[in-house]
């Protein structure tokens, strides 16, 4: 047989039918939906008469379009209110598993479904949210659809798609103290442009993938489709085994065994053959943070604002000068110093224990500069007591931090965690674009340990003065 | 879903790559449980300033642009979020059909769902018609999706291609539920040999959720 890589296995374990011109009916065995992206769906099969065809193999949260503070009073925007109680109201009618708001579980669906076991290895898994590729780091075909997919996929547990074509990013190195997945996945997109990966998954393999745990393995999926790419993979190892035993969602005792059997022969074969290879070499990384309003406008926190006139494409040099006039940043000055309003922990890229145990290393005993406002929001409720029995609130509380419920938060701008326009903040989010965080917002990406440095200084700067 | 076959109107020009969805239709107006309605928030932070006045510069908010049907933009269009809301703004703003160099996967998948013709074309075509979107009230296209051509002011013929299923399914204005429901028995059978190979395999349990 011939050799075949991760992305070829999963792709050919879910064909359900091959149609004459190369699309395939694909099954999905994992369907996760929030309040946005699902009212229409269910509105559609209610009109079309249809059922959900397997509602056990669905979890719903809510988790876009919620308040991060005092969850013990009803929700007060009612555009907001109606939109969380039309997802409560659809997951009653249609039987659909569901974490309430109240719940201690509830969290964001892409550290909720790990964390529950609910994503397991060798399966596809889709949600209407593009940072659904955050899965790909069990080995399972993860991807963001849209809301009339997510319709497709209530009424046939099935999708129309083409095979993707196969991308390998092959990173190693050694990472210097201080660096993080956060910093290896931004210079490869930095590296690869925002379409770099269109029409591509992304399998991330080599020494320093291997080397990261689940969560740092979770970041470098989550920012897949920042690089363009629906997907990311990693093959599961025992490092993935590990976290996903014992998980409530998982299969137990001899189950789990024969489940490792299966999972362990997904990895690529030897010899597989891939559409295109990148190598990158991380040894002279350094951390890593966005100047300009796609996450491929990228430097080391060493670096200096780049000049567009050195830019060859007229298109081009017009659209990063633009950036820079949003961005209200100089041509030539060094990117570390420049002054922030605020900051911002969580998201589904950088929230999860991991993450805010590397921000609180950085902010033990700390005070946060005078002018900064800082939010940490742990990615679940499971998080945010785990931080809470380890004495991390009381770490962020003390340097200055806002401890929140768990949520989407400052990420998007759609609840009421944003930026007034102007503000300048660090964030450990996924999306720098123009108004992300707020209309007129300006967002530079960073980790955790780079957002926590940059609230004790009140500037972008280098986290490893400070560790 | 409206059939797509033969559309002439006015192609507005957005030469700018990486037009992001957030762009498109920012994450504030997705509290909506509607498609309708969100045309009037379409490229909401180019087409209004800080007082929600309309910009008078803004492409969109200049005749015969108003009219535009169609949108000649460059590569990468639709990037970042998986939001669907992006195209049911343009078409609820009246857009039927985006010509750029490339798109974002996402978003293109989500286009034909809404009977939306995404149209790739290499950058200096884009560019060439771009141009012709500058002839004003001149400035329109013909789109024939059965024939795969686009017919400019000057009557130039370029063509272009398009997946045949989801062609066909354009043409026809149907959805393809209905579609791949045809094939439910393969689905259940595949769901059967699944429950033999893998009997560990777990269903989602509320249960679990809630305890």
């Amino acid at each position: 047989m011939k050799a075949r890589t991760l992305f070829d296995k999963l792709w050919d374990g879910h064909v359900v039918e091959q149609l004459p011109d190369g699309t395939a009916i694909l099954y999905i065995d994992r369907h996760l939906i929030h309040e946005v992206t699902s009212p229409q769906a269910f509105e559609g099969l209610r009109m079309a008469g249809r059922k959900i065809h397997n509602p056990e193999a669905m979890m719903a949260v809510i988790d876009h379009n919620v308040p991060t503070t005092d969850r013990s009073q009803p929700i007060a925007e009612d555009e907001s209110r109606q939109q969380i109680e039309t997802l409560e109201h659809n997951v009653k009618e249609f039987g659909v598993p569901f974490i309430p708001l109240k719940s201690d579980k509830q969290g964001i669906i892409h550290v909720v479904g790990p964390e529950e076991g609910i994503t397991l290895p060798g399966m596809t898994i889709v949600c209407g949210d593009s940072h659904t590729s955050t899965h790909g780091a069990f080995g399972a075909l993860a991807f963001g659809i849209g809301t009339s997919e997510v319709e497709h996929v209530m009424a046939t547990q099935t999708l129309l798609q083409k095979p993707a074509k196969n991308l390998k990013i092959e990173i190693e190195g050694t990472l210097k103290p201080g660096m993080t997945a956060k910093d290896v996945v931004l210079a490869v997109i930095g590296k690869i442009g925002t379409a770099g990966g269109t029409g591509h998954v992304i399998e991330f393999a080599g020494s320093v993938i291997r080397n990261l745990d689940m969560a740092g393995r979770m970041t470098v999926c989550n920012m897949a489709i920042e690089g363009g790419a629906r997907s990311g993979l990693i093959a599961p190892d025992e490092v993935t085994f590990e976290y996903i035993k014992g998980r409530p969602n998982a299969p137990q005792g001899a189950d789990f065994d024969a489940a490792v059997e299966y999972w362990k022969s997904l990895a690529s074969d030897e010899g597989a053959e891939y559409d295109k290879v990148i190598h990158i070499n991380v040894d002279d990384l350094e951390p890593m943070v966005t100047w300009g309003t796609s996450p491929e406008d990228v430097l080391p926190i060493t670096g200096n604002i780049p000049d567009p006139a050195l830019l060859k494409d007229e298109s081009q040099r017009l659209r990063k000068q633009r950036m820079l006039d949003y961005m209200d940043l100089k041509i030539g000055t060094p990117i570390a110093g420049t002054k922030i309003d605020a900051v911002f922990i969580g998201s589904c890229t950088n929230s999860r224990i991991e993450d805010l145990r590397a921000a609180a290393h950085v902010l033990k005993g700390k005070k946060i500069a005078n002018h900064v406002w800082a939010l940490v929001v742990p990615g679940s409720g499971v998080i945010k007591k785990q931080a809470e029995a380890e004495g991390l609130d009381k770490i962020f509380i003390d340097a200055g931090f806002e401890w929140r419920e768990a949520g989407c938060s400052m990420c998007l701008a759609m609840n009421p965690d944003r930026l007034k326009p102007g503000q300048r903040c660090a964030s450990t989010s996924n999306r720098n674009f123009e108004g992300r965080q707020g209309p007129g917002s300006r967002t530079h990406l960073v980790s955790p340990a780079m957002a926590a440095a940059a609230a004790i200084k009140g500037e972008l700067t280098d986290v490893r003065e400070m560790i | 879903m409206d059939k797509f076959d033969i559309l002439t109107a006015i192609a507005a020009p957005l030469p700018e790559e990486n037009i992001d969805t957030d762009k498109i239709i920012p994450a504030r107006f997705l509290k909506t449980t509607k498609r309708s309605g969100l045309g009037k928030s379409a490229f909401y932070s180019w087409r209004y300033d800080e007082n929600g006045k309309e910009r008078e510069d803004f492409v969109l908010n200049r005749e015969p642009y108003r009219q535009a049907e169609i949108l000649v933009t460059y590569e990468n269009f639709g990037c970042g979020s998986s939001r669907e809301h992006a195209p049911w703004a343009l078409l609820d703003f009246g857009i039927r059909c985006v010509i750029a160099p490339s798109f974002a996967d996402i978003f293109f998948n989500n286009s034909f769902k809404n009977g939306i013709l995404p149209i790739r074309l290499s950058r200096e075509v884009c560019e060439q018609l771009v141009e012709d979107t500058k002839m004003g009230a001149n400035a329109k296209l013909t789109i024939n999706l059965e024939k795969q051509e686009i017919i400019r002011p000057n009557g130039e013929r370029i063509s272009f291609d398009v997946d045949p299923l989801r062609r066909q399914l354009l043409l026809d204005g149907m959805d393809d539920i209905a579609q791949t429901m045809q094939y439910v028995k393969s689905i259940d059978n595949f769901e059967e040999k699944r429950k033999k190979d893998q009997p560990w395999y777990p269903k989602v349990s509320a249960d679990k959720l809630s305890s």
